[in-house]
């Protein structure tokens, strides 16, 4: 056990907890007698001073990963590194729109469970280990529930915290079972060691423990998703959390979620890696059949999960009057358009990369959009669709930004959301699976098409419908700054895709 | 050169979001400037160019990685098409001169969607014309929602839904084609020569082009279009009946028809006498020009007589197309342009000229207004626009509509009949509006005219006179001589039919 | 093609004064005038110009949409520039008629222009799309003319009038897209170079199948409209009386004559041998057309109604010897009495529009002078105060009725001379008409100029020096085309000759 590999490897998360630890120390020593606003603000510059930190250190973690006993324990550089990148930025992110709130007055506390969040996020992004997973998991979890419960004024706060925490202790349970099962079908922890034992024991009979094992392990990771039928604790949290903490769930859990499957995805992909060519002699790999271990399966489960999630978010996103309830079922229609990339995963890595870029620019567009619906909720005091009524009035450039916002989430060209959807479906194709991807690839894009109809409600309340109250919306300026950087990132690179495309290609292993 | 009326027309749209909410004289010049820019680059290329082959303008790699170009090129069609767009750019901002609520944000989307539409004329990479087809459907939502009339935002979603629909078809067989041909490239060209299997063509052609064809007006997806039209201001009416259903048709012929020449060939059986996809197009599109005059004919809503004749004109489009012959596809596209002067020019003159001072586009109180008298420039200016929509020649409409009429004769006679039938229609209604709005004898009653007094209905003002000047003359200039237009067309259209649509 | 293009100048220039006309306000009758004069100057050069051996000349040919076949294409010979200064003619009188116009006058006066414009474009043209053009631009100013300007029952009278045109147009159109399909052409000269030798009909038959009588079926409905023939007459009466009397001259004078050139232009030249076949029913038309025509114009109480239907008898007389001329040629006198005839249908345009539209001018003069009478037993003993008027209108109606010296007689000569010995049947039952329409024109003359003088009629205004200045030389015209046909004859007959060598029936 070499501690100083795994430091190395580690030294991103480490970075986190201490800034956590110092955030907390100078709330706690220094700023007793400040005013709300000076906490607030040091300690979510202190954060973000962390995470900038952090994402400097992200490359001395180093390209081969920490390794116990001959087994992969936490992957590093490569996929993994733009997928700790896309957390650390959209965690600091989150952390600005802090900035001029008043729904807590433990600034500190709030920042530094962010951090600890985040630093679980990075371990599950990197986990190949079952045990790793389950702890990294864990510890971003628990911090959402928390953050979920922040607004000690809000019942619907601590509803919806507690409905999250329930549902999520639950699934943890599922999923903490489903890996006993595997590994009882392995006899290791380790992705890699379990896929392959998986495509021996398919081979030999053992497939209904396969199955078995596989399925509660979607429900878990499921849950974390947002995937239907896994998804009924969306809307409420999105609902009751306070705005910048909401922008933390939508965004950065979701990028360590699918980080994590597609390191599970990898490995079912790559079960026979590896192995040494004595084995198979005369025979390469490529030309097995593709559906031995848990290939199958695996497509199968994820296929019905992307197309149910499809179908459910977008059609229940239509009768939304919250909008962020809206946004939370949009959330999970968004989810099935990714989940569709993470099952047709194929060798050369495509839709692995498509389906990063996907959850990375979505991620960046819905920070976006709760900071809005931050601003104008501090202004109305109500999330509803007619608190937007006449914003292009009282704030024309939170008015612009929504509309790039919401129409880079519907998918209009040029704006990000249009070519992380091309590009996923795109790759999905080119995987070459038959009819069944095309189909869902077709049904992908009908519910976009249904999905502008939403969105469109929200920006005719803001663009079209006379307004009751015309008084101008005030925003804090940090706000209003990284609403307009995400907007102007939002729309730089869906004209110029290839910025973010290639760094996501390169990182690619 | 051509390229720049995409660039201006967008750079435009920018400066016009930015100008303060009182500068609504500023923004009306500004938006009048970039129009008439972008037509007279229009016109000097276009006549500079007259039977031209292809050119490409711009050609850069856009997403290399995915085989992905940032191509413009343009051959006689686009640039017919370029034309049309800048003259209809032109006389719509003429039109919304009076606009005062909100002025610069109405010429921001209103360039905006120009700006899709040259670009899409434009384009000649596949994604491109993708992105360029979407980018024009949210201005039109808003230009429809905020500034339009009867039933407005029932409107504007009816019709950004549809369109939306019908460009996620064609993404889907985008996306089809590009996976299928193996992911190298999206560039018109190339998809063309990748020659994809016959199964798959046949799919993929009625996809792409009912997805374009929706947009283009045709029956039975055509709902959007009436209600759309007559909900929408003005200007957005001219553009969308004069320009925006013809990118429908654009993308029906350079994209379905195009990349799947395959998809038209007959099926191997035939139900009904319909044996290919070609069979049930041109079959929906004479449907379409019949329906949409007979229903032209008992609309009660001048407004709503329009935009019905504006579907059964695209029928005419959709039915040259089908054809696959030189003469009928010549005739579709000039009837692109034919239609699309005439169209801008009956809703201008019921809008802009009549509505604006009457409050009232029911023909059942037109009749009592005697506006013959009263605007006898309106009344002329549509009797001549009427008798240009009716096809009499001398105007755009004859030469057009006569070449489709041959065109189609060889595809099917009893067909052609029936296209003939709907001409008479056309003649007949349009001939009922004309009558009933302005040349009715009925005397008022004093009840009859709760809207306004009996005084002077308001000059027309110098972008009036303007804009009917210059749409007009554009329809007399083609229908005298067509050459002026058949001269870029048929070439083009020749090498069409050569590159491989049999 | 370095010549003057006359004919295309000679069209130009009444678009020209229309556009003029609408500018001048209340000037715009005397735009009308010069520029009618100006036309009517021209059109006589070009009479003057037309080639000896009655063939086509002064061609003007340039290519137009060539993928339709359709040229640009002009030519006159004699019969077409005996057409041209008719309408010129005509337009000029109904100019000096139309005295007082009482609203936008410019409008009215820029029509009228306009329609002597489409009337020059249809006699000129010798491609179809290009007649087919003028035919219908023509038909746009006369209706409004008629819708905007007209009588009580105005609106009727002239939707009645465009629908029956364009139904008939729209038969015309059909027919001959069908031809172009089957030939590639839409040359007048060179479709009926095809059907004198009979190519055409076997190029239908090739392409589209035995429908050619359906074709000429279709072209001879168009014309059948406009002239009239019975029974698609109907519109004819009310839009005559509810016109204007001005428009009523050039609808009477000019536009029923396009109809009758286009039997002779397009009809026979290329359907003749299908004609000849229908002869017998058509001839059985024209001739109910002579008699309903006049016996109709007994009963009329309205005088512009009487001269409406006379009009229809009138044109009758140029229907029957058109079908009747339609037999296979078989023999030297037979040829003469073609000739005969088809001399008498020319003369008879020009002298009809001649006379019809004076005698218009007149009614015109005594519903200026009454306020609006019209009616037959509205007058009574005008000779009295009056008698200059009673004197030249006597002339025309004298005219009208046939009586030999006066211009109205000669082509009513002719066409008998020629179609008793192709058809006596038909040619003996239409003297009928020449009977009834004697006994209807002295009736007229009776009831309006002889007689006791009503008492408000006793100071009735004789013509002024201005109006006998415009009718005198009318009237002189009248009785010198009479007297001396030969200076009409003399130019039409080669065209006569060389277009019957030139048909195949």
């Amino acid at each position: 056990m070499n501690l100083a590999d795994l430091f190395q490897v580690t030294l991103p998360e480490t970075a986190l907890e201490i800034a956590a630890l110092v955030v907390l120390i100078v709330d706690l020593g220094l700023l007793r007698k400040a005013a709300l606003s000076t906490r607030v603000a040091v300690a979510a510059l202190l954060g973000v001073l962390g995470t900038v930190v952090a994402l400097c250190l992200l490359p001395c973690a180093g390209s081969m990963g920490y390794s116990y006993g001959g087994e992969l324990l936490l992957s590093a550089g490569g996929f993994t590194a733009v997928a700790e990148a896309g957390i650390l930025l959209l965690s600091l992110l989150t952390l600005l729109l802090f900035i001029g709130t008043s729904f807590t007055r433990h600034a500190a506390e709030y920042v530094a469970v962010i951090l600890m969040a985040a630093a679980g996020g990075l371990i599950v992004a990197s986990a190949q280990d079952l045990l790793i997973i389950f702890v990294g998991l864990e510890l971003l979890s628990l911090g959402l529930y928390v953050l979920t419960a922040f607004n000690k004024h809000s019942e619907r706060s601590s509803e919806s915290a507690l409905k999250y925490y329930l549902f999520g202790g639950m699934s943890a349970a599922f999923l903490l079972f489903g890996f006993s099962y595997l590994y009882g079908i392995a006899g290791s922890t380790n992705l890699h060691q379990i896929m392959r034992a998986a495509f021996f024991a398919s081979a030999s009979d053992g497939v209904p423990l396969l199955y078995a094992a596989l399925v509660l392990v979607v429900v878990g990771l499921g849950f974390k998703v947002a995937a239907v039928p896994f998804h009924l604790w969306v809307p409420d949290a999105y609902e009751g959390a306070p705005a910048p903490a909401a922008a933390f769930i939508a965004s950065a859990s979701k990028v360590a979620s699918f980080a994590l499957l597609v390191s599970v995805g990898t490995a079912t992909l790559h079960a026979l890696d590896g192995l040494g060519t004595s084995f198979f002699i005369g025979v390469h790999a490529e030309t097995l059949p593709k559906y031995l271990g848990l290939q199958m399966p695996w497509i199968q489960i994820l296929s019905v999960l992307a197309a149910a999630s499809m179908v459910v978010g977008n059609l229940a996103a239509l009768a939304q009057t919250s909008v962020r309830r809206l946004l939370a079922y949009s959330a999970i229609a968004h989810a099935g358009y990714m989940l569709l990339g993470i099952a047709y995963m194929d060798m050369s890595g495509h839709t692995a990369q498509a389906a990063l870029y996907y959850v990375l620019t979505y991620g960046l567009t819905t920070i976006g959009a709760f900071g809005v619906v931050q601003v104008v909720e501090t202004a109305t005091g109500s999330d509803k669709l007619d608190a937007f009524l006449g914003l292009h009035k009282r704030n024309p450039l939170l008015a612009a930004v929504l509309l790039i916002l919401f129409l880079s989430l519907a998918g209009i060209p040029p704006l990000v959301g249009f070519w992380a959807k091309f590009n996923l479906f795109a790759a999905v194709l080119a995987v070459g699976a038959g009819p069944v991807p095309f189909a869902l690839v077709a049904l992908a894009i009908a519910m976009s098409a249904v999905s502008l109809f939403y969105y469109l409600q929200v920006l005719k309340r803001a663009y079209v419908l006379p307004a009751a109250d015309e008084s101008p919306i005030k925003a804090h300026p940090v706000t209003m700054l990284v609403l307009v950087a995400i907007a102007a990132a939002v729309v730089v690179s869906g004209c110029l895709p290839t910025i973010l495309q290639n760094w996501i290609v390169q990182g690619h292993v | 050169m051509l390229a720049w009326t995409i660039y201006l027309s967008f750079a435009g749209a920018a400066l016009e979001a930015l100008l303060p909410e009182a500068r609504a004289r500023l923004a009306r010049w500004l938006a009048l400037s970039c129009a008439v820019v972008g037509l007279a680059i229009a016109g000097v290329d276009f006549f500079t160019h007259m039977g031209a082959a292809r050119t490409v303008l711009v050609d850069l790699p856009w997403v290399p990685a995915m085989g992905i170009r940032f191509q413009l090129a343009a051959d006689g069609i686009s640039r017919v098409l370029v034309l049309l767009t800048g003259l209809a750019s032109v006389s719509g901002v003429l039109f919304s001169w009076n606009i005062e609520k909100r002025t610069g944000q109405f010429f921001a989307f209103y360039l905006a969607l120009i700006g899709g539409v040259y670009g899409v004329f434009l384009s000649y990479d596949l994604f491109l014309l993708f992105v360029f087809y979407e980018i024009a459907i949210v201005p039109k939502y808003f230009l429809i929602a905020i500034w339009g009339s009867t039933r407005r935002e029932y409107g504007a979603m009816k019709l950004a839904l549809y369109s939306f629909v019908g460009s996620a078809m064609v993404l889907i067989g985008l996306l089809a084609s590009y996976a299928a041909s193996g992911s190298h490239s999206t560039t018109l060209i190339d998809l063309a020569h990748a020659n994809l299997p016959v199964s798959a063509q046949m799919a993929l052609f009625p996809l792409v082009f009912v997805g374009f064809g929706i947009l283009a007006g045709m029956w039975p997806f055509h709902t959007w279009a009436p209600t759309g039209h007559v909900a929408a201001p003005t200007a957005a009416s001219m553009l969308l009946a004069g320009v925006v259903m013809k990118l429908g048709a654009y993308g029906c012929l350079r994209v379905a028809m195009g990349l799947y020449p395959h998809g038209l060939d007959p099926w191997g059986f035939s139900v009904l006498g319909i044996g290919s996809w070609r069979d049930v197009f041109a079959l929906l599109a004479v449907i379409g020009i019949v329906y949409g005059a007979l229903v032209a004919l008992v609309q009660t809503d001048f407004k709503f007589v329009i935009g019905y004749s504006s579907v059964s004109h695209m029928g005419f489009v959709l039915l040259g197309l089908m054809t696959l012959s030189q003469i009928g596809l010549d005739g579709a596209v000039l009837q692109m342009f034919s239609h699309g002067i005439i169209a801008g020019l009956l809703f201008a003159i019921v809008g802009r000229i009549v509505y604006e001072r009457t409050h009232t586009r029911q023909l059942a109180e037109l009749e009592t207004m005697h506006l013959a008298r009263r605007l006898p420039f309106a009344a002329w200016a549509f009797v001549l626009a009427g008798m240009a929509s009716m096809g009499l020649p001398g105007f755009s409409g004859f030469v057009a509509e006569l070449q489709v009429v041959v065109g189609s004769w060889t595809l099917n006679p009893v067909w052609t009949i029936a296209t003939a039938i709907g001409i008479v229609i056309g003649v007949a209604y349009t001939w009922r509006a004309l009558q009933r709005a302005f040349f009715a004898d009925k005397q008022p009653t004093a009840e009859d005219h709760p809207k306004e007094g009996w005084q002077s209905m308001g000059a027309i003002t110098w972008p009036e006179y303007t804009g009917v000047g210059l749409l007009m003359g554009a329809s007399l200039v083609v229908g005298l001589y067509p050459r002026i237009l058949l001269d870029s067309i048929e070439p083009a259209v020749k090498a069409l039919l050569a590159g491989g649509i049999q | 093609m370095s010549a003057l293009p006359i004919l295309t100048l000679l069209t130009l220039l009444p678009l020209a004064g229309a556009v003029v006309a609408v500018l001048s306000g209340k000037r715009a009758r005397g735009v009308a005038l010069i520029t009618s004069l100006l036309s009517l100057g021209l059109a006589l050069y070009v009479w003057t110009l037309v080639p000896a051996n009655g063939s086509i000349g002064m061609v003007e040919r340039l290519d137009w949409v060539h993928s339709l076949g359709v040229e640009y294409h002009l030519g006159v010979d004699g019969l077409g520039a005996l057409m041209l200064v008719l309408s010129a003619l005509v337009t000029l009188m109904a100019a000096d008629a139309a005295v007082r116009v009482h609203h936008a006058p410019n409008l009215f006066f820029a029509l009228v222009l306009v329609l002597e414009a489409g009337l020059f474009g249809s006699f000129t043209a010798l491609n179809f799309f290009h007649w087919f053009l003028f035919w219908e631009i023509s038909l746009i100013p006369a209706f409004f003319l008629i819708k905007l300007w007209g009588g009580p029952k105005r609106g009727p009278a002239a939707t009645q009038f465009f629908v029956y045109t364009m139904a008939g147009s729209a038969f015309l159109l059909i027919s001959f897209l069908a031809v172009y399909l089957a030939t590639g052409s839409m040359d007048f000269t060179h479709l009926s170079l095809l059907a004198s030798t009979g190519e055409l009909q076997q190029m239908i038959a090739a392409k589209l199948g035995p429908i050619s009588m359906w074709l000429a079926l279709g072209v001879l409905a168009g014309f059948a409209v406009k002239v009239p023939l019975a029974p698609f007459h109907t519109w004819l009466p009310d839009a005559y009386a509810e016109a204007p009397t001005p428009v009523t001259m050039l609808l009477t004078g000019a536009m029923s004559k396009m109809g009758v050139y286009g039997l002779l232009r397009i009809a026979l030249p290329i359907f003749g041998a299908e004609i000849a076949r229908m002869r017998t029913p058509l001839l059985v038309l024209a001739v109910v057309t002579v008699v309903m025509g006049a016996w109709a114009s007994v009963v009329q109480k309205d005088l512009k109604r009487v001269f409406a239907y006379s009009s229809v008898n009138h044109l009758g007389y140029c229907l029957v010897a058109i079908f009747a001329l339609a037999v296979p040629v078989s023999g030297a006198a037979q040829q003469a009495s073609q000739a005969a005839a088809l001399n008498g249908v020319i003369l008879q345009m020009f002298n009809h529009g001649l006379t019809a539209a004076a005698l218009f001018w007149f009614i015109s003069i005594l519903q200026l002078r009454t306020g609006g009478l019209r009616g037959v037993n509205d007058f009574g003993g005008l000779r009295k105060p009056a008698p200059v008027l009673a004197g030249l209108m006597g002339v025309a109606l004298f005219s009208s009725l046939g009586l030999p010296g006066l211009n109205g007689f000669v082509g009513e000569f002719l066409i008998f001379r020629g179609v008793f010995p192709l058809s006596w049947q038909a040619a003996t039952v239409s003297v009928l008409g020449l009977l009834v329409t004697a006994a209807v024109i002295l009736t007229v003359i009776q009831k309006v100029f002889s007689g006791p003088v009503p008492a408000q009629y006793a100071n009735f205004p004789d013509l002024d020096a201005s109006e006998r200045l415009a009718l005198a030389p009318v009237i002189a015209l009248m009785l010198i085309l009479g007297l001396v046909p030969q200076l009409i004859v003399d130019s039409v007959n080669p065209t006569v000759v060389y277009l019957l060598t030139h048909w195949r029936f």
